[in-house]
């Protein structure tokens, strides 16, 4: 057992799996001799060698269009796209090659691979590096799509979607990557961005896919959360004491909704926090999801806390980023109705 | 109302170029302004030369028939009468198969088809050329690539039908064939995509140390897409043992090659550009085709690196069932092109070689008429398109991932609800 962070277990899981099953290639931008923007990748090509770890040309539609063939010929690439908001270059191959494969084919040509890539803001990216484009691939059929809250699901997850015959979008919140940011970029100070190393199990495990955990156990409210938002809403929830159930989803597609129906079914109440633009959101989905399954269920409108409909602002990030001010007066508007 | 600054006032205005082709409907078309170069003008670089000696015959034209039927020059790849017969055969099978298709289509029995009437030569030599277990990453005029490397004539009706006989299980558009066992990489509709595939492929069986190699193809108006020019990127960085070839057929649906550029360059001519191997080949010559292939294909395969290779043709027919080509272009234009009736051309040499003649051609087309028509037959039996219906709902919703998550198997047992409703019985 080692303590590591967030960036440490990505890099662990590729280490890992790239030990146990030569199939397996990384590739991508500076993913390679450097080890990536991230260095989620470090040391990869050192140990197994620049045909199994390389660095990619700035071309998301050709990383994504190279790992369709490499996959077609039976390798398992797991490949970086830098940014979550550099992805849509390689959207065409993504939606309408590498998810509709294995059906177009009647299961002839499957797609087993890993797009690997850091989103979210709260790291002062700007428009370009603080995006979090989950909503475009929930909405896709024949993708699964997960996002991990911490190292250790970080490290247990990437290994599942490696193993996982169908191809996998895991979206890494990069807020959380490295653990505490520096003072002045940090404001305001927040639990969240204490988000250090925890215990991380040396060698193999794996978290399941498509399972939800509930990480704080309550019985007046249900936040479904999932990413950075996990944190946000447990700061929240025990800033303002109440006795609320917090899920963290893990996997949006396909979603754990067992977890999700026999919570809210207990506690009658429903907040959904998501970091992305709330119109059209995941956010959405899970709230049609609860309206249909829990409605009689229910004590309290569903409430949805979201980033909001505009480009991702530089200067006013921290207006943007959906934190406990957000959350405390929806929460306070969910308990009062 | 065109407003200038006073700064700019007295500057001419810009003017945008907007490609038009030669003739429209109406117009007698005219080629001569074409140049085509002799039979065996075209000099064989090594496979081994560095890529700046293909360059200049990215500008001319690879071709080995001449106009009597003669094989000639250095690109002669000689082949035995027996191959030659083959890919004949072959080319026949394929328009056969083509307007046996089309006539299906008119008669309602399916929604979509598409023909490659003038193009045979180009899928029916390249798969000569390449061993059967190389991989193609087709797009959606190759069917001779199937035909040639021995798919079921049968099977891939049954596709076009989206019958109980498809293998797709009529998940996918006609003539958007897969199989892997023949190295048929699945048709996307999506244009390009597979350029990049193939050259993952390759650079997949590079990485393993495999000796097969891939070949990508896309027609002319695709190269605009950016999956052509990522894939002659990822192809050159890596030296992948890849074949990307341009099929330029002179027409992207309605819009003539100008629009993809042709005017300025030719597609060959992008291999430039990257700095790997290039090669512009008279497509309706089946023999420089194949010569060229194989040249390509021992290039890949000694780790010599990627070949761009542009077939230069020409489609006689419309885009597609849902195309009327009388819309935009003079009628006629197919007999005008140069380079001739490709199937013409490679029988002309059979004869000039003495391995062929009118009774046997007559032989073969009647026997090619008669496997067709059976295999029709026998496609049929299965079905046709009108005829489905309401037999294995459940296995629309198979596939879409390995294991069937729990809101496809709501949503398939709600589908049969309905079916169930709407047929007042249970669905088959």
């Amino acid at each position: 057992m080692s303590t590591r962070n967030m960036i440490e277990a990505i890099n662990d899981a590729h280490r890992v799996m790239m030990e146990r099953d030569p199939d397996v290639v990384v590739y991508g931008e500076d993913a390679g001799y450097f080890g990536g923007v991230f260095r989620a990748t470090a040391g990869l090509q050192k140990q197994f060698g620049k045909t199994r770890c390389f660095d990619a040309p700035i071309s998301e539609g050709g990383i994504v269009g190279t790992a369709v063939g490499m996959a077609a010929y039976g390798l398992k690439p797991v490949i970086e796209i830098q940014f979550a908001d550099y992805i849509y270059p390689g959207y065409d191959q993504i939606v309408s090659e590498v998810a509709k494969m294995r059906y177009r084919t009647a299961g002839e040509w499957t797609m087993p691979m890993v797009i690997r890539t850091p989103y979210g803001g709260g790291i002062f990216g700007g428009q370009t590096h603080s995006q979090s484009p989950e909503a475009l691939f929930t909405h896709v059929a024949g993708l699964k799509v997960v996002v991990p809250s911490n190292p250790y699901d970080a490290k247990g997850l990437l290994i599942a979607a490696i193993e996982d015959p169908d191809p996998v979008i895991f979206f890494e919140p990069k807020r959380i990557y490295n653990g505490p940011f520096d003072g002045h970029h940090d404001r305001p100070v927040t639990p969240w961005a204490k988000h250090e190393k925890s215990a991380v199990p040396d060698g193999h495990y794996t978290v399941p896919l498509g399972k939800a955990e509930v990480v704080r156990a309550g019985g007046d409210l249900t936040v479904l959360a999932y990413g950075t938002m996990v944190h946000v809403a447990l700061a929240a929830v025990a800033d303002n004491d109440i006795d609320a159930e917090v899920i963290d989803l893990k996997t949006l597609l396909p979603v754990d909704i067992e977890t999700i129906e026999a919570s809210v079914k207990k506690t009658g109440r429903c907040l959904i926090v998501q970091e992305a633009t709330r119109t059209g959101g995941y956010g959405a989905e899970l709230s049609a999801l609860v309206q249909e399954r829990c409605f009689y269920h229910l004590e309290a409108p569903v409430e949805r806390v979201t980033g909001w409909d505009t480009p991702y602002p530089h200067a006013y990030e921290w207006i943007y980023f959906p934190g406990p001010i957000r959350m405390k007066t929806a929460l306070k508007k969910v308990m009062a109705a | 109302m065109n407003k200038q600054s006073p700064s700019r006032s007295n500057r001419p205005a810009l003017a945008l170029h907007v490609p038009e082709p030669k003739y429209r409907p109406g117009d007698t078309p005219d080629f001569s302004s074409i140049q085509v170069p002799a039979a065996g003008e075209a000099p064989r670089p090594d496979i081994a030369a560095p890529d700046e000696e293909t360059f200049p015959l990215c500008n001319s034209l690879v071709r080995v028939l001449d106009d009597q039927g003669k094989a000639v020059g250095p690109w002669d790849p000689k082949l035995d009468p027996d191959t030659l017969r083959k890919m004949l055969k072959d080319m026949k099978t394929v328009r056969v198969f083509d307007d046996r298709m089309y006539r299906a289509q008119r008669q309602g029995k399916t929604s979509f088809y598409m023909k490659c009437t003038g193009e045979e030569a180009i899928a029916v030599a390249a798969a000569a050329a390449m061993d059967p277990e190389d991989m193609h990453f087709p797009t959606y005029r190759q069917q001779g690539l199937l035909v040639a490397r021995g798919y079921p004539l049968v099977t891939m009706m049954c596709q076009i039908y989206s019958n109980a006989g498809d293998p797709l299980h009529g998940r996918q558009l006609p003539i958007m064939y897969s199989d892997k066992e023949h190295g048929f990489f699945s048709i996307s509709g999506n244009l390009g995509t597979q350029y990049p595939q193939a050259v993952g492929w390759a650079m997949a069986s590079a990485i393993k140390g495999d000796s097969r190699i891939a070949m990508g193809w896309i027609g002319d108006g695709a190269t605009a897409e950016g999956d052509f020019h990522s894939a002659l990127t990822f192809a050159t960085v890596y030296q992948a043992p890849v074949i990307l070839a341009v099929v330029n057929n002179q027409w992207a649906i309605s819009s003539f090659s100008g629009i993809a550029g042709a005017e300025q360059a030719t597609f060959a001519a992008r291999a430039i550009g990257y700095g790997t191997a290039g090669l512009r080949v008279d497509g309706n010559d089946a023999l420089a085709v194949y010569a060229a292939v194989r040249w390509a294909a021992e290039r890949a395969r000694t780790n010599k690196g990627p070949t761009l290779i542009e077939f230069f043709t020409y489609r006689a027919e419309g885009h597609s069932t849902s195309d009327d080509p009388t819309g935009y272009r003079p009628k006629g234009e197919a007999e005008q092109w140069p380079l001739g009736d490709p199937i013409a051309r490679l029988k002309a040499h059979l004869v000039v070689l003495g391995e062929w003649d009118e009774e046997r051609d007559s032989a073969l087309d009647e026997e090619i008429n008669a496997t067709v028509r059976a295999a029709q037959k026998e496609a049929e039996k299965t079905g046709t398109l009108s005829d489905q219906g309401f037999d294995n709902i459940p296995s629309m919703f198979e596939d879409v991932y390995s294991d069937t998550p729990w809101h496809l198997t709501e949503q398939r047992d709600a589908s049969l609800a309905e079916a169930r409703e709407y047929l007042g019985r249970d669905p088959e």
